[in-house]
């Protein structure tokens, strides 16, 4: 199969200073995620054409849209790029479907209205297919935005802070109705946002932008188990994030087990049921370190690991320690004191305390 | 009534509008969305006819027209007839007076188009002039409407520089405010009178035009 990957590289100085580098795969979702101002948007419109950088190559498989040392510089309208705007940007003259079919010009005329009518069905919006914009609410404009972004069967689809206008009820259902088109289109998926809220429900990959520099770029499991990021531990606070399958569920205990990697977790869950696919993020600040596994006590996860790695940045009041369990890697959030008192190195054996409680499950209700 | 003079008035409101807003969209377009050197001093000359008095506007204008100067001279050449005192001489000043009342509104009315409508237009996959007739114009219409009312109405009032330019001919340049003028100085209190209430009529029918069909105007924002 060709590949049809996205890479970019971007490099400039001014007006936004960027500096980085990235590929993203179809299917993957790659979350840009940074302060405002670190350029995260920019990135968006020089892969959609909207922004020329001074030095950057952007291509879409075999495609090159930009090549800027090679004069190469497509525009906007010759790249199949579905955008969805941060603010929607949607057509107001037009209804729903007007919106849609606007970007069916590849299409023969006549299929045109019964494609815009599958796509819009697609974000489950059928019955406003006749409305303007201004007859929508924030949600249904979103999902209107979406319906455009794919009806020009894009190779990339670029989505900027997508649910920073709506609420948080309706942002739960778009970032679902997200996930689920993650699973149905088969085209590489970039996400910004500053909400890590996002990140952790859809992204798979992740790039930690800082004054338009890619301080970090790897799998989203990759870079929430490092210790050595600042901002994202100001920001959000560090805590690793996996991928885990449920296994057996104890509705009388009120608890789930959850594998990850080939360890088990006990979390606090009634309603998940055995064999659902969820994401689980661990605080670093909820993990206790032990020497030894403690007896007589409420907890319900006692993993034994090994140190690999201690991170004391002089800027903050806490010590990271990173541990291997099994095939996953852990931060715990502990003191200075704790560090010496337990003789906290690289290769000692320890064992992490988890509060069942304490750890985030994260279900998508994706159809 | 002076019928001819009421359809000088009116082909040059219309003619008028025929040859302004053509250029109109292009420069008002021009000026909302383009960052160009030069811009304000382009933004302070189509203002100018706007402080300049129609009589020192109209002097000028007869002066470039004029069968000595290299436009009048071209001209005569070209149509076998002056630009000066000629109803196409009048349609040219007329244009050159409205540029102001024409290309204002629909700069603001290309520049009420929000950058990121324009570029989720482009990324639909519509070329730059599919964008300007599916996207831009509709979006645009209400300022170009207002532009083609403003240029008509001022046309229909426009007296200093009708009479400098095209003088007072009857059936080619006398125009229905440089008749009511004529009749008012004929001591016809009546004639003048008639079609001053034609001009009213003319003028509260285009506002009502105007509020009707800007009514079918879409919502600016979605």
């Amino acid at each position: 199969m060709a590949d049809r990957s996205i890479s970019v590289r971007l490099h400039q100085a001014s007006p936004i200073p960027l500096d980085l580098d990235f590929t993203c795969a179809p299917g993957d979702v790659l979350a840009i995620f940074g302060p405002s101002g670190s350029g995260k948007t920019t990135i968006l419109r020089s892969i959609a054409g909207l922004h020329r950088p001074a030095q950057g190559v952007v291509r879409s498989g075999a495609q090159t849209w930009t090549d800027t040392s090679a004069g190469v510089f497509a525009p906007p309208h010759q790249r199949a790029v579905g955008f969805v705007f941060q603010e929607y940007a949607l057509f107001p003259h037009l209804t729903a479907a007007g919106n849609v079919m606007t970007a069916l010009g590849h299409r023969p005329r006549a299929e045109r209205r019964v494609r815009a009518e599958q796509l819009l069905a697609q974000v489950h919006l059928s019955s406003h297919a006749d409305r303007r914009p201004a007859e929508l609410s924030g949600g249904e404009r979103q999902r209107v935005a979406v319906a455009r972004a794919l009806a020009r069967e894009p190779a990339v689809l670029l989505l900027d802070e997508p649910f920073a206008a709506v609420d948080r009820d309706v942002r739960r259902r778009l970032q679902d109705e997200i996930d689920g088109l993650r699973q149905t289109i088969d085209v590489p998926m970039i996400l910004v946002t500053h909400d890590f809220d996002d990140v952790v429900r859809l992204a798979t990959h992740l790039l930690i932008l800082e004054k338009g520099r890619a301080v970090a770029w790897g799998t989203l499991e990759e870079l929430t188990s490092r210790p050595d990021l600042p901002w994202v531990r100001t920001a959000v606070g560090l805590g690793s994030v996996f991928d885990a399958v449920v296994g057996r569920s104890l509705p009388s205990r009120g608890l789930v087990e959850l594998n990850i990697g080939g360890a088990t977790l006990l979390a606090s869950d009634r309603t998940l049921a055995s064999g659902t696919a969820v994401r689980v993020r661990i605080p670093a600040r909820e993990v206790i370190l032990a020497n030894r596994p403690p007896e007589g006590i409420s907890l319900h996860n006692t993993l034994a690991g090994v140190v690999t790695e201690v991170h004391a940045d002089a800027a903050f009041e806490h010590v990271i320690v990173q541990l291997a369990v099994g095939e996953i890697q852990l931060l715990a959030e502990v003191t200075r004191d704790a560090v010496a008192t337990l003789g906290i190195a690289s290769g000692l054996p320890i064992h992490a305390l988890i509060k069942s409680v304490s750890i985030d499950v994260v279900h998508s209700h994706a159809t | 009534m002076d019928w001819s003079a009421l359809q000088v008035s009116l082909s040059l409101g219309l003619g008028t509008i025929a040859v302004l807003l053509p250029f109109g969209i292009w420069l008002g377009r021009l000026l909302a969305v383009r960052e160009f050197r030069g811009k304000l001093l382009v933004e302070a000359l189509v203002t100018v006819p706007l402080v300049l008095p129609p009589t020192v506007l109209g002097f000028y204008l007869l002066v470039t027209f004029g069968a000595r100067s290299p436009l009048g001279e071209a001209f005569t050449a070209f149509a076998g007839q002056s630009l000066a005192f000629s109803f196409q001489g009048l349609l040219l000043a007329s244009a050159i007076a409205n540029i102001p009342f024409v290309v204002q509104p629909i700069q603001r009315g290309f520049e009420a188009i929000p950058s990121d409508v324009r570029e989720a237009a482009a990324c639909c996959g519509l070329t730059p002039w599919q964008r300007f007739w599916q996207i831009e114009l509709p979006l645009a219409w209400p300022g170009i409407l207002t532009a083609a009312i403003l240029a008509f109405a001022h046309t229909l009032g426009e007296f200093g520089v009708v009479l400098m330019v095209g003088g007072s001919i009857p059936g080619e340049t006398r125009t229905l405010s440089v008749a009511i003028y004529d009749r008012m100085q004929a001591f016809d209190d009546r004639g003048a009178g008639i079609m001053a209430a034609a001009l009213l009529a003319i003028a509260i029918t285009a506002l009502i035009l105007t509020t009707a069909l800007s009514r079918r105007a879409v919502p600016r924002r979605g």
